[in-house]
């Protein structure tokens, strides 16, 4: 819309228009320069008059910045009705994990939840009832990652042992869960993160060996593989559905980049936090991602602003936040600390509503059920608390 | 022992202009190599063909959204206690 509005000199010609990428919004890429992007410039090309060009790009983009960053985000919030007083509390306490517990995730039954902990146990907990359904000893210790397949049939859990493995779940006395397991994803480091898409027929992985990828479950193909992390990935999210084929992902070089999962490509990247970016996690519309970082603060991206748009930070608050997740309106922004709280922000206003104790060592992993009512938190002090 | 695990590649460490302005570029521009030179102005011409909306307008967006759902959203506006599982009084055991 802006370059419609304001004609400028553009190094190459405009006005021929190529296929858009992915997203419906993005602007199309003049033909012109398209072609050359393949080809190579050979044509008057120099050192000297490349590095002009970059200037002037250059230029163009911190002009744009300006212009475009009209408001800051939370002025634009003044006029919503602040939040009053939240009670929230401990509704149940899982134990059983002999260890730290790294992940966790909900069925979509929004009752059943998966953890997976230190001692290499993945078990699987009715979360009304707090009773243990299903438990699996891993070959490996930490197994960092974890997920519920959507039809509630199967989990897939990794770690250490550089692999994601899925188990169909059985509830047969007589069947040995570990003798079903299949092996899908390798990676050359440990796994970290690890989601079904929305199938349970394909698996995307983070791995400590900076990549992520795409599996098939039925074959361990990879489908696909995304490069260009310069460090540890070690978290990832699906878009919500409606949003089309993207997630995004977050990593040790402090960077959030949002993929295009059909060609691989890194559609946006966000460099503003200070530190390791633990935790991604989409807002409900697609539109936005926050992020929590070892830096101690909790960011939001707006994707179609391509920009950081809020900060959620405080003075007191000096230790990093490994998880985080929305409530189901995206108003409020659940994240676990290292510091063994639960600070809820408001995404809107940039001010924290609550903080909640309870845990007594580093809050791990945090997820809000499927249907809003309540939020899991696991953490290294061996357990997992339901809160509502 | 989670922080062992993790290596840190050797990323540069860009300078941050504005909040939010990305400054990759900033680390990557004192180079001569020519075919570097050609790779960082691909990376510009994508980065300036893409449409971005104003602040504002993403803003006012979120916040929409926030209040077209916010009455669906029980961790927001509370649920009666019959209403949410977890607020039972007595978890129910099934022995």
């Amino acid at each position: 819309l802006l370059r419609q509005q304001e004609p400028q000199q553009h190094p190459w010609e405009p006005g021929k228009q190529t296929p858009p990428p992915t997203r419906s919004h993005r602007l199309s890429l003049p033909a012109s320069f398209a072609k050359m992007a393949t080809e190579g410039l050979h044509e008057n090309e120099t050192l000297a008059s490349l590095k002009n060009e970059a200037e002037s790009l250059k230029g163009k983009l911190e002009e744009e910045t300006m212009f475009l960053h009209d408001v800051l985000f939370h002025q634009v919030a003044e006029r919503v009705e602040a939040l009053g007083q939240f009670v929230m509390k401990t509704r149940r306490t899982l134990k059983g994990h002999g260890n730290k517990v790294l992940c966790m995730d909900w069925c979509k039954d929004k009752r059943r939840i998966v953890s997976s902990s230190q001692d290499g146990k993945v078990i699987v907990w009715d979360s009304f009832t707090t009773n243990k359904e299903h438990a699996v000893t891993m070959p490996c210790t930490w197994v960092m990652a974890c997920a519920y397949a959507p039809s509630g049939c199967a989990i897939a859990c990794g770690g250490l042992d550089n692999k994601c493995s899925v188990y169909p779940l059985t509830f047969d006395k007589n069947e040995n869960m570990a003798a079903k397991k299949k092996s899908v994803a390798m990676h050359t480091n440990y796994l970290s993160a690890c989601s079904f898409t929305n199938s349970d027929m394909q698996i995307l992985t983070a791995s400590g060996d900076g990549t992520c990828a795409l599996w098939d479950v039925e074959s361990g193909q990879l489908l696909q593989s995304f490069h260009g992390h310069g460090a540890d990935v070690l978290c990832l999210d699906l878009a919500p559905s409606e949003t089309g084929n993207t997630f995004v992902s977050g990593g040790c070089d402090k960077k959030a980049m949002v993929w295009d999962m059909r060609s691989g490509q890194c559609i946006q990247s966000f460099e503003t936090h200070d530190s390791d970016i633990n935790s991604v996690r989409y807002y409900p519309s697609g539109d936005a991602f926050a992020s929590g970082s070892d830096d101690a603060t909790c960011r939001l991206y707006d994707l179609r602003a391509d920009r950081e748009v809020a900060i959620y930070s405080k003075e007191s608050i000096i230790f990093g936040a490994s998880s985080v997740d929305f409530s189901l309106s995206g108003r409020l922004l659940f994240a676990g600390y290292n510091d063994y709280t639960i600070n809820v922000w408001d995404v809107l206003k940039g001010s924290r509503v609550s903080i909640l104790f309870g845990h007594e060592n580093r809050v791990s992993t945090l997820r809000v059920s499927p249907d809003g009512t309540a939020f899991c938190s696991g953490s290294w002090d061996h357990t997992l608390r339901i809160w509502a | 022992p989670a922080l062992v695990l993790r290596r840190r590649a050797g990323a540069p460490r860009a300078g941050f202009s504005r909040a939010g302005a990305r400054s990759r570029w900033q680390t990557m521009s004192t180079t001569n190599n020519i075919a570097q030179a050609r790779k960082l102005v691909e990376q510009l011409r994508i980065e300036a063909g893409i449409e971005r909306i104003k602040v504002s307008k993403a803003s006012s967006e979120l916040m929409n959204y926030c209040e077209q759902h916010a009455r669906n959203d029980p961790l927001l506006v509370g649920v009666p206690a019959s209403e949410n599982p977890f607020k039972d009084k007595k978890p129910c055991i099934i022995l």
